[in-house]
């Protein structure tokens, strides 16, 4: 049983010191001071190394396995990336070190807004927003300057398709603007009859991913693109599925004004339980105006950060974001070259098919035609059938040793169960996978409560998380 | 392709089993106008070898705080890093996994988080915490939000002048595109200010400056006033000064990258966010809570979700989704390895330091004093000679100097510097003529 690093804490322990103090001390008049000390552990350097190694060993990371977790991109996070942002050229810098102590730093931020602008067809950059939903927050807001730089005040609403991430809407409200849901037609795709009646003058556009959630390439992208414009309306591109796409199609060819990318996913930087990620937004040419302050830029003295830009929507957080989050990003870029980003969306693709065709005599597949990177399957045929749902076969997955692939998402597939394989898993890793997923069928269809009892491998089983809602405990206590 | 495992052989063979003839017939749903006709217009693909030169000579561009002895804050802060940190980290277990969705594989993460929440309560006072925000001024900025909607009466956000400028731009931007009237005053201002539609105040602590108030005071306006206290403070200073809860804070905010964090030129950093019970399910983020598997064994596991934006999409209390979890184990491993003690310590030894160096820019004549109140490890002076003139000077005797603002010459001193450091320093900085 794995105790709470407090429960370790003995008096007189201590893993750090200090060198001697050369100076004098200096006492704070008691009104400004601590009554009570911080209750912080009192541990040996070796009880924080056991602890945290042996917690570790709880977890499971894209090191150890197959981590088909669909919409992440859960892809390998190459070891090279993690050397180079460790250089200390590049760790110890202050973010308010004057320009000419920090060329490099700027050169490789503006490198990467280089780049990203390549890859997703855009002309402006910003590389401030820590991950994908705070991207999302900040291109909605870029729309919404935009439509106020126009003076046009009477646009309120905002579209996002029923498969949409729920970061979407959450992240259209923030920057206030009222949801309007657009339907899925029978293939998966955006309803273009229902866009159209439902896309008007107060509607401030469209939010999108493409590949969408479904794992399905919006084919008519050209046309919903027209509809929005038409409107007068701008097309949000939701980054999250770009690594099925990379130098096939770019968002701004298919009509896109506004594009965030995820780092984390699309360019290999490790996720770390749950970031620091990174979500840089791209913009067409004549929004560059309305970046997040200050744009990183160049000129004939070299690098520099550029606060001089009166239509900027303002500052979205401190600084310049997740530095050695795209540090990392850069590196793997770099690393790959236009014709390995190509390659890698190729092979996610079609490692995505390979499950999709190993899987579908035993699943329904709702859609059934070549997916993206990513599919949907449904556990309709073993909850109708046996009894079994979706979480069920997930958690049994767990005693397989994999991570579960995303359940109960989008929520138009009944029972869903999203499958996003990436390019760095070898056929060998999606056969078993596919094998095991074939057994799991035929195990819903013989032993159900073996099933409904999974997993019974792992180092907790089931958690009641009905009672940890209802009574929350959210810090240890001192008994 | 390193990185790509699937041979010429396995393509073929996984083509057949997809029923396809080649690779582009996997594609055939994006349409040929959409099409790039030409390969990225990206440098072409580098070697370990080629790449790790490359990058190496990016970075050795930069003048680093390895080589230079760094007396610049301003909300990034050049503490030392115990070596644990780095290695603890680096294990894939914690580096290399998602978001803890199944927490039956995600109990190291999860008990972590737990731990984290625990420290971040002890050190702000309040009752719970969060599992982490992106920085401090976006945690800044999502307690405003909050904040502006926990009373039906009130719903303005007042933002006391000497907030660090970039937190209380990011609070406006947040502020403004949701439609939330805010205003700025000083803390003289604000103890006779009319808090009528007043629904928090913010206030840092110490303030941008350095200064620090009379908390007591502000608090007791504030909550007789009906009004929500946001306080934005520094981590390391909680270890000596008065905890928010003592003077009335109903959320406590803040960066957490002295925890250790590298300054690594502005991020990853570390949002902590902290409030009391009333305001629990609305915090923003994810939440870690104690429960017990089937067997009855204790375990952790994300909870309080219905406030989060997968379930309540647009109604969501924030749009936040992936937050700064590494960073947030980073300053729990840090927090015990210095722990009860080697915490203060830390503390202390910055205020020491820093009041030698302020004692010492003084005696030089050339720098007069802005402020009579206290301060922890950072303070403002105003110089005779021009600011980046003078940075510049220091920084040929290797010195990162302090951050040029309205007030003047803002000074970071924290444990790492040496006295020999500290000696020159005030000895550069004093001789110094523009």
């Amino acid at each position: 049983m794995a105790e709470l690093i407090f429960n370790l804490s003995k008096e007189g322990k201590c893993a750090f010191s200090l060198p001697e103090s050369q100076v004098p001390s200096y006492e704070f008049d008691n009104k400004y001071t601590r009554m009570e000390d911080a209750q912080l552990p009192e541990v040996s350097e070796v009880d924080v190394i056991r602890h945290f190694t042996n917690i570790s060993r709880h977890n499971y990371g894209v090191d150890q396995g197959f981590y088909p977790l669909g919409s992440c991109t859960m892809k390998y996070n190459p070891k090279l990336n993690e050397d180079v942002a460790k250089l200390q050229g590049f760790t110890a810098l202050h973010p308010y070190q004057p320009e000419y102590q920090v060329q490099g730093a700027l050169k490789a931020a503006y490198d990467l807004q280089q780049y990203l602008c390549e890859i997703t067809g855009m002309s402006g950059a910003t590389l401030q927003p820590a991950a994908g939903a705070h991207g999302e927050m900040t291109g909605i807001m870029i729309i919404k300057a935009y439509h106020q730089g126009r003076k046009d005040y009477k646009r309120t609403k905002m579209i996002v398709p029923d498969s949409a991430h729920g970061t979407n809407p959450a992240s259209a409200a923030t920057a206030g603007y009222d949801i309007v849901q657009v339907k899925s037609d029978d293939k998966g795709l955006v309803d273009i009859e229902a866009l159209s009646s439902i896309m008007d003058e107060e509607t401030a556009g469209l939010m999108l991913t493409n590949p969408n959630t479904l794992g399905l390439f919006e084919s008519n992208i050209k046309k919903i693109a027209k509809i929005v414009h038409d409107m007068g309306g701008l097309l949000y591109y939701d980054g999250a599925n770009l690594n099925a796409i990379m130098g096939i199609a770019r968002p701004f060819d298919m009509g896109f004004d506004v594009v965030h990318l995820n780092l984390h996913k699309t360019m290999s930087t490790p996720h770390g339980g749950g970031g620091p990620g990174s979500g840089p937004v791209c913009v067409r040419k004549d929004l560059i105006k309305y970046l997040p302050k200050p744009v990183i830029s160049k000129n004939n003295d070299g690098y520099f950060l550029d606060y001089d830009r009166k239509e900027s929507i303002g500052r979205v957080r401190a600084f310049y974001g997740n530095y050695l989050v795209y540090i990392r990003a850069l590196t793997y870029i770099l690393t790959m070259g236009p014709e390995g980003l190509k390659k890698a969306s190729e092979t996610a693709v079609l490692n995505a098919n390979y499950i999709m065709a190993g899987v579908k005599d035993n699943f329904m597949i709702p859609y059934d035609r070549f997916c993206m990177h990513e599919f949907v399957l449904s556990g309709s045929n073993q909850k109708d059938n046996y009894g079994v749902s979706t979480l069920d076969m997930a958690k049994r997955l767990l005693d397989y040793g994999y991570h579960p692939p995303t359940i109960y998402f989008p929520m138009i597939v009944h029972e869903g169960m999203m499958i996003e394989p990436t390019e760095t898993e070898s056929k060998e890793t999606l056969d078993e996978f596919i094998q095991v997923m074939n057994k799991i069928a035929k195990e819903a269809e013989e032993d159900a409560d073996l099933l409904h009892n999974s997993p019974h491998t792992t180092y907790v089983r089931r958690l009641d998380e009905v009672a940890a809602a209802r009574n929350p405990v959210l810090r240890w206590e001192k008994d | 392709m390193r990185y790509i495992p699937v041979t010429e052989k396995d393509r073929k063979e996984m083509l057949i089993r997809c029923k396809a003839d080649n690779i582009e017939q996997l594609f055939s749903s994006i349409p040929d106008d959409v099409r790039l006709k030409r390969p990225l217009n990206l440098p072409d693909a580098k070697s370990e070898m080629e790449l790790i030169k490359y990058m190496q000579t990016i970075a050795a561009k930069n003048s680093n705080t390895g080589n230079y002895a760094c007396f610049l804050g301003a909300g990034a802060y050049d503490h030392y890093i115990p070596s644990v940190i780095g290695h603890l980290v680096s294990r894939q277990e914690f580096f290399t996994a998602y978001t803890p969705y199944q927490p039956e594989i995600s109990q190291g993460t999860l008990t972590a988080i737990f731990e984290y929440q625990t420290m971040i309560c002890e050190l702000t006072g309040m009752d719970v915490s969060n599992a982490s925000m992106y920085d401090g001024a976006s945690a800044l900025a999502e307690a405003c939000v909050i904040s502006s909607s926990a009373s039906r009466k009130k719903s303005e956000i007042i933002i006391v002048e000497d907030m660090h400028p970039e937190y209380r731009e990011t609070a406006e931007t947040y502020l403004k595109f949701r439609g939330i009237k805010h205003a700025s005053m000083t803390v003289e201002q604000l103890l006779s200010a009319d808090l009528t539609n007043t629904a928090g105040v913010c206030i840092q602590y110490p303030s941008f400056y350095g200064d620090i108030y009379d908390m007591d005071r502000i608090g007791k306006y504030v909550k007789e006033n009906g009004s929500l206290l946001i306080v934005c403070a520094n981590p390391v200073a909680l270890a000596l000064l008065k905890s928010p809860k003592d003077f009335g804070a109903d959320f406590v905010v803040g960066e957490g990258q002295p925890l250790g964090m590298p300054l690594g030129f502005g991020g990853p950093y570390l949002g902590f966010f902290a409030c009391v019970k009333e305001h629990m399910r609305k915090m923003p983020g994810r939440i870690v809570g104690k429960t017990t598997d089937v067997d009855g064994k204790t375990a952790y596991v994300l909870t309080l979700q219905a406030r989060e934006q997968h379930i309540r999409r647009e109604k969501a209390t924030s749009n936040i989704c992936s937050n700064q979890a590494l960073c947030a184990l980073m300053a729990t491993i840090y927090l015990s390895v210095t722990g009860k003690e080697g915490f203060k310590q830390v503390a202390k030894r910055c205020v020491d330091n820093a009041h030698y160096v302020y004692e010492g820019l003084l005696k030089t004549g050339k720098f007069e004093k802005v402020s009579d109140l206290p301060f922890f490890h950072e303070f403002t002076v105003k110089p005779k000679e021009d600011i980046t003139a003078l940075n510049a000077y220091l920084f040929k005797y290797g010195f990162i100097g302090g951050h040029k603002t309205e007030k003047g010459w803002l000074v970071a001193v924290t444990e790492k510097r040496t006295k020999e450091e500290m000696d020159e320093f005030i000895k550069r900085a004093g001789e110094f003529n523009g």
